[in-house]
C-alpha cells in the first residue's frame, strides 16, 4: 500500500488523482463541475418536467371534464391514454422520431412526456369529481348555484386531494422519463449520465447525476404532499 | 410518417433477429421479476399477516415509485460496474417495492371478520394465512406483480442505453446498424410486448381470483393499491 502511494504522483490535492483513477465518488469533481454541468442539467430537467406537467394537466383536466359530463367518453379515453402509458419510454421516443416532421429535439421529448401524464391525471381528476357525494351536489343546486358554480365551488375543491395525488405520480413519472429523454435531446440529468458511461464509466458523474435525479424526484414528491396538505386543510381535520 | 410505416415490414424481414433479442429481453426481465417477487412477496405478505409495519410498507413503495429508473441503473453501474447482472440488480430494486406494498395491502385489508371466523373455526395461524388470507388477497397481490412485470419489461431496453444487454433495446439504440426502420420496428415490438405482458398478467389476475370474488371486483380499478390509494399506479420507466 505504501509503495503504491509513492508511485502515484500527487498533484497537490488528492482530488485530481481521485478523478483520474476513477475511484468511487470524488467530491472535488462535483465542486468543479457544479456550475458548468450539474446545475444546468438540473434546471433543464425541472424545465422539461414543468412544461410536460402543465400541458398534460391542461389536456387531462379538459378530458376529465368532458368525461364527467358524458359517461360514454370515459372508456375510450381511458383505453387510449392507457395504451400511451404502457408503451415503454425509449420505444415511444424512437417511434416519435420516426415521424418525419419530428426530430431529435425538445418538441419530440415533450410530446412523449405529456402523453405519459394523461392517463394518471385524467383518471384521478375524474375520480375526484365522481367522488363528490350526490347529496352535496344536489344541495348546491338547490341553493341556486349554476352548473358552472357547482363545478368550480363545490366539485373541484372536493376533488382536489385526488387531483394533487395524480399530479404527484405524474410528476415523479415525468422526472424519471426525462432522464431517458436525454438520448433523444441532449439535456437534463440524463445527459451527464450518458456522458459518464461513454467516458469509461466515470463513477463520480454517474453517482452525482443519478443521485440528483433521485433527490429531485423525492423532493418534488415531498413538496406535492405538502401542497396537498395546504390546499386541503379539512382533510387533516377530519382525520384528527 | 414513412419510417414509422417501414418499421412493420422491417420486423417481418428480421424475425430471427427480433426473436433472438426478444429471448434475451424476456430472460433478463424474467430473472429480475422472479428475484423481486422472491424477496418482496414474503416480506409484504408477512407484514400484512401480522398487521405491522404499515408505515414502512407503504412508504417503501412511495419512495420506490419516485426512483427514476435510469438514475437507479446509473448508480448501480457506479457501484458494481457494467454488465447484465447490474441491470438485473437495478430492475430488482425498481420492481420490488410495488410487489411488497401490494402484497402488504392485499393481506392487510382482508376482511377481519372473515379472519376471525376462520380462527373461531379452529384454524391454525398458518392455515389462516394459506387458506383464508392468501386466496382472498390474490387479486390485489397479482395487481402488484402485474405492474412490476410491465415495469421490468419496459425498463430492460434502458440497459442498451447504458452499454449492457438491453434485449430489444439493443436494436432501438443502434440506428447506425439497423437504420431508422429497424429502430422503429424494434420500438414497436417493445411497445407491443409491454401491452401483451399487461394483458397476460391481467388474465392471470382474473383466473387467480377465487370464484366467490369474481364479479365483485372491478379489474380496471384494482391496478395498484400503493399507499392505500386506489388511484395510484406504478411509474413507467
Amino acid at each position: 500500500m505504501i509503495i503504491a502511494d509513492t508511485v502515484i504522483p500527487n498533484f497537490g490535492g488528492g482530488a485530481h488523482s481521485c478523478v483520474r483513477e476513477n475511484r468511487g465518488f470524488c467530491w472535488s469533481w462535483v465542486q468543479d463541475n457544479w456550475n458548468s454541468v450539474l446545475w444546468p442539467a438540473v434546471r433543464q430537467h425541472v424545465e422539461l418536467t414543468a412544461i410536460a406537467i402543465v400541458i398534460g394537466f391542461v389536456i387531462a383536466f379538459w378530458l376529465a371534464l368532458l368525461a364527467h359530463r358524458r359517461r360514454g367518453l370515459e372508456a375510450p379515453i381511458t383505453v387510449s391514454t392507457g395504451v400511451l402509458y404502457t408503451i415503454p419510454s425509449l420505444a415511444l421516443f424512437q417511434i416519435l422520431v420516426g415521424f418525419s416532421f419530428l426530430g431529435l429535439n425538445r418538441l419530440t421529448v415533450e410530446i412523449a412526456l405529456v402523453s405519459y401524464t394523461l392517463l394518471i391525471l385524467f383518471r384521478n381528476t375524474l375520480e375526484g369529481l365522481r367522488s363528490v357525494p350526490a347529496d352535496v351536489r344536489e344541495a348546491a343546486l338547490g341553493m341556486g348555484l349554476t352548473r358552472r358554480q357547482v363545478l368550480t365551488r363545490v366539485e373541484l375543491p372536493l376533488a382536489l386531494p385526488a387531483i394533487v395525488a395524480g399530479l404527484r405520480i405524474a410528476t415523479v413519472t415525468v422526472i424519471s422519463l426525462a432522464t431517458v429523454a436525454a438520448f433523444i435531446d441532449d439535456e437534463g440529468l440524463g445527459s451527464p449520465i450518458f456522458r459518464a458511461i461513454q467516458s469509461n464509466v466515470f463513477k463520480t458523474e454517474l453517482f452525482a447525476a443519478g443521485g440528483l435525479a433521485v433527490i429531485l424526484a423525492l423532493l418534488a414528491d415531498g413538496l406535492l404532499v405538502l401542497a396537498q396538505r395546504l390546499v386541503t386543510p379539512w382533510a387533516r381535520r377530519q382525520r384528527a | 410518417m414513412k419510417p414509422v410505416l417501414n418499421g412493420f415490414p422491417w420486423i417481418g424481414h428480421h424475425l430471427s433477429l427480433v426473436f433472438d433479442k426478444l429471448g434475451v429481453h424476456l430472460l433478463i426481465a424474467g430473472i429480475a421479476l422472479a428475484v423481486a417477487i422472491a424477496i418482496a412477496l414474503p416480506i409484504g405478505v408477512w407484514l400484512g399477516h401480522v398487521h405491522r409495519g404499515s408505515f414502512a410498507a407503504i412508504n417503501i413503495s412511495n419512495v420506490g415509485r419516485a426512483l427514476p429508473s435510469l438514475a437507479v441503473i446509473a448508480i448501480a453501474i457506479g457501484i458494481v460496474g457494467l454488465g447484465r447482472n447490474t441491470l438485473i440488480l437495478a430492475l430488482v430494486v425498481l420492481a420490488a417495492p410495488v410487489v411488497l406494498t401490494n402484497a402488504y395491502v392485499a393481506v392487510d385489508t382482508v376482511d377481519r371478520d372473515v379472519v376471525d371466523a376462520a380462527r373461531g373455526m379452529g384454524l391454525r395461524d398458518r392455515d389462516v394465512l394459506w387458506r383464508v388470507e392468501l386466496p382472498l388477497a390474490l387479486p390485489l397481490l397479482f395487481a402488484g406483480i402485474r405492474t412490476a412485470a410491465v415495469y421490468v419489461v419496459a425498463t430492460v431496453p434502458l440497459g442498451a442505453l447504458t452499454g449492457t444487454d438491453g434485449g430489444l433495446g439493443d436494436i432501438i439504440v443502434n440506428q447506425a446498424s439497423y437504420r431508422l426502420e429497424g429502430v422503429v420496428g424494434a420500438a414497436i415490438c417493445v411497445a407491443a410486448l409491454a401491452i401483451v405482458i399487461d394483458a397476460l398478467f391481467a388474465g392471470v389476475q382474473r383466473i387467480s381470483t377465487p370464484r366467490g370474488l369474481r364479479g365483485q371486483i372491478d379489474f380496471a380499478a384494482v391496478q395498484t393499491a400503493a399507499a392505500g390509494n386506489p388511484q395510484e399506479e406504478g411509474t413507467p420507466p
